[in-house]
């Protein structure tokens, strides 16, 4: 990807989109409370903004209120929206029809929930084209396949003929592009349309954005929370921070000097590809966003900002104009500009344990695991004598931890990644294969397993409620494993459990409270201190981070980082985000469709040679460091079902690189690269030395990384 | 399609095999000598024993299950034990009257309610949906005798436009009895009315917040394309199951209304049979209300299933 660092400064008449203070409050109960304060924003033809925040800054509540579309307990409070050189806010439901589809357009996030499930495909895209451009019965039809094949949609008369339920989600959000660019609408409202979609496929879905937008030039409201989107797709950013605007800029100069504390922050809690644990902790953002009713009267940061004066309490910062066609709310901006002072400290690393080296006996062993699940059979079946679909969830994985290792775990949607963790927790019997923990051979259930076993053994979920009984509170919960698994008596515990709190940055008072009365990214400091309570040898952690906002999602990762310094325990950390899992791990191990692809060290992750899909996917990772250019190799469909696994390397439908018929036929060697890496595929590595460039490339060799 | 439609009907064989075993054990435990019942209190030893022995209640259950399952399946069902004459006939010409009054009173419910469902659910929260709730609920709230009394009272003894009497004799030609079938009928709806209205009403307002009303208005259709095009279509779907079972409701559970008009449907001969501790009559009508009953779910099912593309094309 190349950088446009050009800043597009809107002229007046080029202006297409105007929202001038846009003020939006919600009802609750009798109280209506501003959830957007003072927003405004210029928008030009074919000008592609970033609206950028976190969940509760109130993004998705601009998006709607542009398209006039905030239900019930919605409303504009103050404001204008122009739209060629009308307000839309002063528009009649009726004359708003005249708009929507015509002139203006959205794309939502969630697409199955956004088509109906009971009209195909092709008429959804028909009807508009019929209503607004005048088209007859076949002529829309026609032009709705073509409108498919626009898209990228493979085999669009059979997907035009089908029901949304029948087709992926990747497809299912073309269909909607698809949908929301037909009629050519001038202005197209993208409400965070790749935030379901695997990465690979997100990354197709971006470029696809990028072609048709420049294609019909239409202009774009962005709005995600992911930085790195923004990066790729976007000319200009706007910072949105619990319902206040904090910040605007022309993308590249936001991302090489962020100027409100909150933007710094943002940056730097998201891991880059490339940086690591033990280069410097991440910087992060203490505390949590505000509830609606809770806004702070002055600065509404000033409550995390690392930089608030006694002004900022006082006083709400005003939208300052700067020169360069930049904006920032922030009373000390230009102390920030001139270099002052920053939020940025010098660079803290962790020292993470040293993972005993492999001639030491391993901690775990994984040996040809297998989790294969037999869906259920009906009577019909039967009739028919169809053989049960079998889910190869899991399909032969070998692996080894040693002793304080962190091993990173990736793979998209439908890689198996979280069933071999419930594998080796034991939640999930295995079909087949050995496993050992501590060279013992580890039962494939949790019942079968020794008390022994299962302190040393333990494991964090994507969501810590699965961790929290609703009914029990936070020190309750927290003093069972003590109680259970370590025989302590009740006044042990409870010195344990503050000790604890006290370790995952809790205060001690919170021993008291109920699972709800948290917010998200405490209580997943409860459900990490509750699996270190024991002391274990090994934590699995799925998905850990992948509901919290970034700022929180910083903190986390931090915390693991230090309570395995501290602990020395090792770590198999499962997500799938690339960035954060080589931020934390000193192995990666890369998973699709069952099996696993690549097994690399961190440090040499970004070297070539790679497998083709960790290729692919380093090229599809949005990255928000300006200074590098990424090689840009996209993926053909979507990720196989497990129930119909591909013969021979199970990549081959997709491979860019794909060989030919031994890559559909045989299955791949293990290879070992020079730099150690294990690779899984027929190309002799060798060759893939030849044909691969690094996937990513600095510009400058200045400013490697942020922080 | 064809997996689900098979799913369906194994699960109505289920269904009715189930019932005939309950419907027989049932009758099994009934108190009281049936023999003696039906011969009175005078009756001999002797006869009491012929009679057992004429109709089978002599041998093992199992045996006697069967025979009567045969039986029923064949057409044989047997002579009523309290009239003396041949079961089938009375039972079908019940039937035929029921199913007469069910239909009529579908035909005016159904239309009625879905429509002020949908109007209810339209403005959900407004003064129209708060009048059709108001004035559904307190129809409801009625009992059906009163209801019917009423309409009896207006339509056929002030304005005299309608029989109060609904007595059809057996072999009345439809057009016929047409007359005497709508005081019953409106009495029915007023029950079913407020019921299908409420459901038609949630299935409507779930359906509006669901996301792709909002992709549908923001492509600029119009209003009525929107409602009728999108969200009726899926709203509708749960109706169909509510209309189903108000069938079976209609074919065998007016027994009230049945009794205030004098009308000669299904529920009154169940009742009929009950008094008069007539077993194998009250087999027999079971067993068609519970047949109908299943039907009608099933012709839902399908329905259901051929009009929801997600369960029609799994
Ligand atoms: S105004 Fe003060 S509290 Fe707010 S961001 Fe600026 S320095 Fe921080
Ligand atoms: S084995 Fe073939 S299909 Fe598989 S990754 Fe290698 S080149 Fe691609």
């Amino acid at each position: 990807m190349k950088w446009n660092g050009r800043c597009i400064i809107s002229e007046s008449n080029n202006t297409l989109l105007s929202i001038r203070s846009l003020t939006i409050a919600y009802q609750h109960g009798n109280e209506w409370l501003e959830a957007v304060r003072d927003f405004s924003l210029d928008i030009g033809h074919g000008e592609t903004v970033g609206l950028v925040g976190e969940s509760g800054s109130g993004k998705s509540t601009v998006a709607l209120a542009i398209m006039r579309y905030l239900g019930q307990g919605g409303r504009v409070v103050a404001g204008e929206v122009w739209l060629n050189g009308r307000n839309l806010l002063a528009l009649s439901p009726t004359q708003m029809r005249h708009i929507w589809g015509r002139q203006l357009s959205m794309v939502p996030q969630d697409p199955l929930s956004s088509l109906n499930p009971s009209i195909r495909v092709g008429e959804q895209l028909a009807e508009a084209l019929r209503h607004h451009m005048g088209m007859g019965q076949t002529t829309a039809a026609q032009r709705a396949v073509e409108l498919l094949e626009m898209v990228r949609v493979p085999d669009p008369e059979r997907v035009a003929r089908s029901y949304p339920h029948q087709i992926s989600g990747g497809m299912q959000q073309r269909v909607m592009i698809a949908m929301a660019l037909g009629t050519e609408p001038q202005m197209l409202v993208l409400d965070e349309p790749t935030t379901n979609l695997d990465v690979t496929t997100q990354a197709a879905v971006l470029d696809l954005f990028r072609e048709l937008i420049q294609r019909q030039n239409t202009a774009v409201l962005y709005v995600t929370h992911n930085l790195g989107v923004v990066a790729r797709i976007c000319n200009r950013v706007t910072v949105l921070y619990a319902g206040e605007q904090v910040e605007d800029a022309p993308t590249a100069d936001l991302f090489r000097q962020p100027l409100h504390p909150y933007s710094q922050g943002l940056l730097d809690s998201v891991p880059q590809l490339g940086q690591h644990k033990s280069q410097a902790s991440l910087q992060g953002i203490s505390g949590h966003i505000p509830a609606l009713g809770e806004r702070p009267s002055g600065c509404v940061f000033a409550p995390r900002c690392t930089l608030a004066v006694d002004e900022c309490y006082e006083k709400r910062p005003s939208w300052e104009s700067l020169p360069n066609g930049r904006f920032v709310r922030c009373h000390r901006w230009a102390e920030i500009a001139s270099g002052d002072i920053s939020t940025r400290h010098p660079a803290q690393a962790s020292t993470p344990p040293k993972p005993q080296p492999q001639s030491q006996p391993p901690l775990l062993t994984l040996d040809n695991v297998q989790v294969h699940f037999g869906l259920g059979r009906s009577l019909a079946d039967t009739l028919a004598r169809k053989p049960p679909a079998k889910v190869r969830a899991v399909d032969g994985i070998s692996l080894t931890m040693q002793q304080g290792e962190t091993i990173g775990l990736v793979g998209e949607s439908g890689s198996g990644k979280t069933t071999l963790a419930r594998a080796i927790i034991g939640l999930e019997p295995r079909t087949n294969g050995q496993m050992t923990f501590c060279q013992i051979p580890l039962p494939p259930t949790l019942s079968e397993r020794t008390l022994e076993t299962l302190r040393h053994l333990q494991y964090v979920f994507q969501n810590p409620e699965e961790a929290l009984n609703p009914y029990l509170t936070i020190g309750e919960t927290l003093r069972r494993p003590f109680i259970t698994l370590l025989g302590y008596n009740r006044q042990q515990a409870d010195t344990a459990v503050r000790h604890l709190l006290q370790q995952v940055k809790l205060p001690p008072h919170y021993a008291d409270r109920l699972p709800h009365q948290l917010s998200g990214g405490e209580k997943q400091r409860i459900a990490i201190a509750r699996a270190f309570a024991t002391n274990p040898d090994l934590l699995i952690a799925d998905e850990a981070v992948s509901a919290l906002d970034v700022s929180v999602q910083a903190a986390i990762l931090n915390l693991l980082a230090e309570l395995q310094t501290e602990r020395q325990n090792a770590l198999l950390f499962i997500s799938h985000d690339l960035a954060v899992v080589g931020y934390l791990a000193d192995r990666i191990a890369v998973m699709y469709v069952g099996k696993l692809m690549e097994l690399t060290e961190t440090a040499v992750l970004l070297e070539p040679p790679y497998h083709p899909y960790t290729e692919a996917l380093l090229s599809a990772v949005p990255i928000t460091n300006p200074e590098v250019s990424q090689e840009h190799i996209r993926l053909e469909g979507d990720v196989p079902s497990q129930t119909n696994v591909p013969s021979g390397c199970p990549f081959h439908p997709r491979c860019p690189r794909y060989l030919g018929d031994i890559c559909a036929n045989q299955t791949p060697p293990w290879q070992t690269t020079r730099q150690g890496k294990q690779i899984f595929c027929h190309i002799p590595v060798d060759e893939l030395q030849q044909i691969q460039k690094p996937v990513l490339r600095e510009h400058h060799a200045s400013e490697a990384h942020n922080g | 399609m064809a997996k689900y439609i098979l799913r369906r009907l194994s699960f109505l064989a289920l269904t009715l095999i189930l019932t005939s075993l309950l419907v027989f054990a049932v009758t099994q435990f009934v108190p009281g000598d049936v023999a003696r019942i039906v011969l009175g209190r005078e009756a001999g030893e002797e006869a009491l024993e012929a009679f057992r022995e004429k109709f089978g209640l002599n041998d093992p259950l199992p045996v006697q299950y069967l025979r009567w399952l045969g039986n029923f399946v064949t057409g044989d069902w047997g002579e009523s034990i309290s009239t003396r004459s041949d079961i089938y006939p009375i039972v079908m010409e019940r039937l035929r009257n029921s199913l007469q009054l069910a239909a009529i009173t579908l035909i005016i419910s159904v239309p009625l309610a879905t429509l002020l469902g949908v109007i209810a659910g339209l403005n959900e929260n407004r003064l129209a949906d708060n009048l059709i709730s108001v004035a559904s609920l307190s129809v409801v709230g009625l009992p059906e005798f009163v209801t019917g009394l009423i309409l009896i009272e207006v339509f056929s003894r002030r304005l005299n436009l309608l029989p109060a009497n609904s007595s059809v004799r057996q072999g009345t030609p439809f057009m016929d009895a047409l007359p005497m079938l709508i005081l019953p009928a409106i009495t029915a709806t007023l029950v079913l009315l407020a019921y299908i209205a409420r459901l038609t009403r949630a299935g409507v307002v779930e359906e509006l917040k669901k996301p792709y009303v909002r992709t549908a208005v923001l492509k600029g259709l119009p209003y009525r394309t929107v409602i009728v095009k999108h969200v009726l279509r899926n709203a509708l779907l749960p109706t169909i199951t509510i209309i189903a079972i108000s069938f079976g409701w209609l074919i065998s559970g007016l027994i009230v209304i049945e009794n205030v008009f004098n009308y000669p449907g299904l529920g009154r001969l169940l009742v009929f049979a009950i008094d008069r501790r007539d077993l194998p009559l009250m087999q027999a009508v079971t067993m068609v209300t519970v047949l109908g009953f299943a039907l009608a779910n099933l012709a839902a099912d399908l329905l259901y299933a051929y009009l929801n593309p997600r369960i029609r094309l799994d």
